[in-house]
């Protein structure tokens, strides 16, 4: 497959490999912020052809992870009312809420429909004028984009059955409060899809507060081998900036056609990570002039607090203080099939890849 | 939340095997090892027993239908426990309502399968329950056939010993995406057709042909990945396979990529791995290639003696990492 | 989630393209792309084209990688 297959060949990874062991001459901690890097870095097996002086970290990089349980509750709640429709991307059906899931609620009866992308919710109520239909949008500026698009094709053909839950949320501020608080960290592995969308210079705070690197990376074994390489030049000649490997998809500029719509249509707002707690202005919710796409407004409805679990270490997880194999409740209690923290829920999460694969401790 | 059934425990993967060892194996004094059929003895000959639940959504779907794949994964689990299917029964649970003319071309594609595959379909069973209560047609089929001398060992893996190379006779995942493309839920056309087949007279041509074949099983939920992790636990070994030998087409690739799914972890219906002798690779791979079931096979890792109980995967990129067995559903209702 | 690969435009309706990934046939909105044609290729992502790839970038890339494969 064009554009994939050249990216894994393994003449290229062998000898990327080599260059990388020959110029690591130091410990070096990266981390990546991407649940699609957490799956990519696993899948092909990145960490076996690394030297053992590299460590990989995984950050609070998968939009399912860090997704409020309060999220959940308000679409379960939803999903109660009779002439409602819930749409929903399939990762989050299987997420564990305060008291159930949205796939639980499917089960016993709910309409609650997977989509592929929020286009097929407007279809859905498009073709349903007398329900309403709730979709639930969640991820990151790779993401929101298309929801934005969305809520404005709605407005267009006066759609007005048509709801978003913003559940959305922007990459850097969690990525500042990382650095500051002071973990060691030499380098960020960056996002290469959100990129795709923002440009690189939402991450110019970076070196240029905290004088920490990073590479705009792509997904495939040579593109995350390449950046590693990058980084370790950075921090080998204490030459922290912002660079882009993944050329061929991220202008520098990234998408002004994206960032137009979703400056539009969304307003930044403060909001709840889960493992993370608030941080300031990084979510996203539909603007004061698309406010009756809101579901939260237009629905309000009454969420249990939810405590998460007090052995759960996602916190210190999320932000590479610690692995999931260091966890008390790993693999006993927390386990994919069941699922007890933010990390473990999705197939990008730290947690469950670590499962997955099998990590050793 | 555990005090019932949810579609983990249909999955195929771990939960599958846990419900069924705690509670139907246990309860009805079943013995180890579980294999796909029994063989049971009765003077002379011995009989290979075996039985499935077809519950595919659609009942329609590019190569094949619910019918046709109920006969060939009777045959197939049959055939590869050593033994030659003969007798079929079926039963099914039609939900009112079921047009007639689907009824039909579902019963015409389970004669043409028996036909094809020298089976008999010898009895059956039909009930019908109101609307709402079964979701279109569902059957349960039973297949009996016998043994073949000195197969037995082919079920339970007992041969099975380091540097035993491990086969397939072709790519993987088909039978999921067609099926999955024919819901039309996420939106994606495929040309891919589920790989549908019985595999008996391959597997006869094999068994007939190679004089160290030590295991074969047919790769239906929980894909190949699930099999290599029955087969190490098993056997107490471990296995060793290699990405870039593991055939898989490149639609099927589009929408694994796309949608995230492992093509190792997809279920197929025409499928199976073998593991036999290095002595035979030869001998096999030329009986497969010129088969129709069998011309994409592929050579696709070994028994190894390291790491105890695990399955290793090289990956595309040179690196390795474990492949789990699979846990959870990964897609609802394939067969 | 974050999941998005290069996907190949087959034919355009208005603001809706059929995009092929490797031969299956998937939808995408290109809203967010300008000037789209048959024949280019684009990021798919959640059902949107997010992106064009360049091919130009793409082919730079992988003649420095090539020189890196080819170095000592």
């Amino acid at each position: 497959m064009k554009y994939i297959d050249e990216y894994r060949d393994r003449a290229l990874i062998t000898k990327l490999a080599g260059k990388i062991s020959a110029a690591a001459s130091r410990e070096y901690t990266f981390m990546e912020v991407c649940g699609g890097h957490t799956s990519a870095i696993h899948r092909f097996g990145i960490p076996s052809l690394l030297p053992k002086n590299i460590k990989l970290l995984s950050g609070p990089g998968c939009p399912v992870c860090v997704t409020g349980t309060d999220v959940i509750d308000r679409a379960v709640a939803y999903s109660g009312m009779d002439d409602v429709i819930i749409t929903t991307f399939g990762d989050l059906i299987r997420v564990p809420g305060s008291e159930t899931s949205l796939e639980r609620k499917k089960e016993s009866g709910s309409d609650i429909r997977i989509v592929f992308s929020a286009l097929d919710a407007l279809d859905i109520a498009r073709s349903n004028p007398v329900k309403r239909i709730i979709f639930i949008g969640i991820g990151f500026e790779t993401t929101a984009p298309g929801t934005a698009v969305t809520i404005k094709e709605a407005s267009k053909a006066g759609i007005n059955n048509f709801l978003v839950l913003g559940a959305h949320k922007i990459m850097p501020p969690a990525m500042e409060a990382i650095v500051s608080e002071g973990t060691r960290i030499d380098g960020f592995i960056c996002p290469g899809h959100v990129a795709a969308i923002t440009g690189s210079s939402i991450f110019d705070f970076l070196p240029g507060r905290y004088r920490t690197g990073c590479v705009v990376t792509g997904f495939e074994p040579v593109d995350i081998l390449q950046a590693l390489l990058m980084l370790i030049d950075q921090v080998n000649n204490a030459d922290p900036k912002v660079e882009i490997q993944y050329k061929r998809a991220v202008p520098a500029e990234g998408n002004r056609l994206a960032q137009k719509n979703m400056k539009e249509i969304f307003v930044t707002s403060d909001a709840v990570w889960r493992g993370f707690g608030l941080i300031p202005a990084s979510g996203l919710r539909p603007g004061k002039e698309y406010e009756r796409f809101d579901a939260e407004l237009s629905l309000p409805v009454e969420v249990p607090f939810h405590e998460e679990n007090r052995n759960c270490i996602c916190p210190e997880i999320l932000r590479g203080l610690k692995n999931p194999g260091d966890c008390p409740l790993f693999a006993v209690a927390c386990s994919p099939g069941n699922p007890v923290g933010a990390c473990m829920v999705s197939a990008e999460g730290a947690c469950n890849a670590w499962y997955k694969y099998k990590l050793e401790k | 939340m555990k005090d019932t059934i949810n579609l983990n425990h249909g999955s195929g993967g771990r939960q599958t095997h846990e419900l069924i060892k705690s509670l139907f194996a246990s309860k009805f004094g079943m013995e180890e090892p579980l294999t796909d059929s029994a063989i049971l003895n009765k003077s002379g000959k011995r009989l290979v027993f075996t039985t499935d639940a077809y519950v595919v959504d659609p009942i329609f779907f590019p190569g094949g239908n619910i019918g046709k794949l109920s006969v060939c994964g009777t045959v197939n689990d049959l055939a590869v426990s050593g033994a030659k299917p003969e007798y079929i029964s079926c039963s099914f649970i039609i939900e009112e309502g079921l047009p007639m003319d689907d009824l039909e071309t579902i019963v015409d594609s389970m004669a043409e399968a028996a036909g094809a595959a020298l089976v008999k379909i010898v009895t059956g069973d039909t009930k019908v329950v109101g609307k709402g209560k079964c979701d279109r047609i569902f059957i349960t089929t039973a297949g009996a056939g016998y043994l073949e001398d000195g197969k037995e060992h082919i079920s339970t893996g007992s041969h099975v010993a380091k540097g035993d190379k491990l086969i397939v006779n072709g790519s993987l995942g088909n039978h999921s995406v067609a099926v999955l493309g024919a819901r039309n839920s996420l939106n994606f056309s495929t040309p891919v057709l589920s790989d549908c087949a019985s595999l008996n007279h391959l597997i006869k041509k094999l068994l007939d042909g190679c004089r160290s074949i030590h295991f074969m099983r047919d790769l239906t939920r929980g894909g190949l990945a699930g099999v290599l992790n029955e087969l190490s636990e098993m056997t107490g070994k471990g296995i060793s396979v290699s990405e870039n030998t593991i055939p898989v087409d490149e639609p099927v690739r589009g929408v694994c990529e796309m949608l995230g799914f492992d093509p190792l972890y997809l279920a197929n219906e025409g499928k199976l791995l073998i593991v036999a002798g290095a002595e035979d690779e030869k001998n096999i791979m030329e009986i497969m290639k010129s088969d129709p079931l069998g011309i994409n096979a592929s050579v696709i890792g070994e028994i190894t003696d390291k790491g105890g109980q695990k399955v290793i995967l090289k990956t595309i990129s040179g690196g390795s990492r474990i492949l789990d067995m699979p846990s959870g559903v990964q897609l609802p209702r394939i067969c | 989630m974050c999941l998005s690969i290069p996907v190949k435009i087959i034919s355009i309706e208005g603001q809706m393209a059929e995009v092929s990934a490797g031969g299956t046939i998937f939808k995408a909105g290109l809203q967010m792309i300008d000037n789209a044609k048959e024949g280019d290729y684009v990021l798919l992502h959640a059902g949107f084209a997010i992106q064009k790839i360049s091919d130009a970038e793409a082919e730079e890339t992988l003649r420095l990688l090539k020189e890196i494969n080819e170095a000592g």
